[in-house]
């Protein structure tokens, strides 16, 4: 059985097209993603690459690319050993535009059981997307502006995986 | 013990650019909650065992309880029982507030916790609403602007017959204390 899968919902006072642009541009996810550029050309089958810096973090193949309305890609954690060897999981955006703002659901599914990528997603999440909706409101990340609390968001991550392992 | 035990069944986080105060203050004035609950005015006595209400625009409440921990800036947990149709059988749920500052922000934990086995339909309905409610509060904090989606807070209608059918069973009489 696999595990359950991790749903978040938000929504932003933005248009689908500034959203998609901040969910597949390098230059708005290192703003509000643990400084994480992404890098894909987003075309069925490509690959995704998360970097930061030279190194990168984790990598993927795009599953679906509907601009302005769905996009889901395969995940693969390659940042630390724990999570490498487990198998890649799916991550979904829909974008659903409503009046003045827009419904995001993420919806990350396809973990192994016990996955020790589902504990780090489920911390992760509601904090990167909590701060795509700040840069998207007020052109200001809310958290994790500093070079260092990014490196603390990731140590807490590798500090949980090894404490699982 | 006699107290039921109450189990999380619906947790929302999220992070705000702002202070514990300010959080606090926005989830216990009636100012700020009636421009991110769905046009809902908070009375909340602040005090353990003081009275809680949400008053509806039209000047009903629909959301009573009371207040079990109340500890400012930090952590605010009250019974909730809807006051409003068939909800009124339901056993009371418990709603959550945890706010913890972190790196000049502020992380905001919400957790709706229930005496019984619950079904996810009606759960359903606090998953549609919480988000928004969230999401508002953020906007309202960090732009002075809340989310102004125009979505009712009415349950969906597969909720309203979980509820029914949840009446007529009444499951929660067979989670005795201790269970």
């Amino acid at each position: 059985m696999s595990e359950p899968k991790f749903v978040y919902v938000t929504y932003i006072a933005t248009t689908p097209q500034k959203l998609w642009q901040a969910l597949t541009e390098g230059a708005f996810t290192r703003q509000y993603w643990f400084g994480q550029t992404i890098e894909s050309d987003w075309s069925l089958g490509s690959r995704v690459v998360f970097r930061s810096g030279s190194e990168v973090h984790d990598y993927g193949e795009v599953l679906e690319c509907e601009p302005c309305r769905r996009l889901s890609y395969s995940w693969h954690v390659e940042f630390h050993e724990v999570f490498r060897r487990e198998k890649p999981s799916r991550v979904t955006f829909e974008l659903e535009p409503m009046g003045n703002e827009v419904k995001l659901m993420v919806t990350h599914d396809q973990f192994e059981p016990d996955s020790k990528v589902r504990d780090a997603v489920s911390n992760g999440w509601p904090l990167v997307l909590a701060s795509l909706k700040s840069l998207l409101e007020t052109g200001r990340p809310s958290l994790l502006t500093s070079a260092d609390k990014l490196c603390g968001a990731r140590e807490r991550a590798i500090a949980l995986a090894e404490s699982a392992a | 013990m006699s107290e039921p035990k109450f189990v999380p069944k619906t947790i929302y986080v999220t992070y705000i650019a702002s202070t514990p105060e300010k959080v606090w203050a926005a989830l216990t004035s009636s100012e700020f909650t009636t421009r991110y609950f769905f046009g809902r005015s908070v009375e909340i006595e602040g005090k353990v065992s003081g009275r809680f209400a949400m008053r509806m625009p039209d000047g009903r409440f629909d959301i009573k309880g009371r207040v079990v921990e109340w500890d400012p800036p930090r952590r605010l947990q009250v019974t909730w029982a809807v006051d409003f149709e068939e909800f009124r059988e339901l056993p009371e749920s418990l709603v959550t507030y945890e706010i913890e500052p972190l790196g000049g922000s502020v992380k905001v934990t919400m957790t709706e916790s229930h005496q019984w086995d619950v079904p996810d339909a009606i759960l359903a309905g606090g998953r549609q609403g919480w988000p928004l409610i969230l999401s508002s509060l953020k906007s309202v904090l960090e732009t002075g602007v809340p989310i102004t989606i125009d979505v009712p807070m009415g349950p969906p209608k597969q909720m309203i017959d979980a509820i029914r059918q949840a009446i007529a069973a009444k499951p929660w009489r067979d989670a005795g204390p201790g269970r």
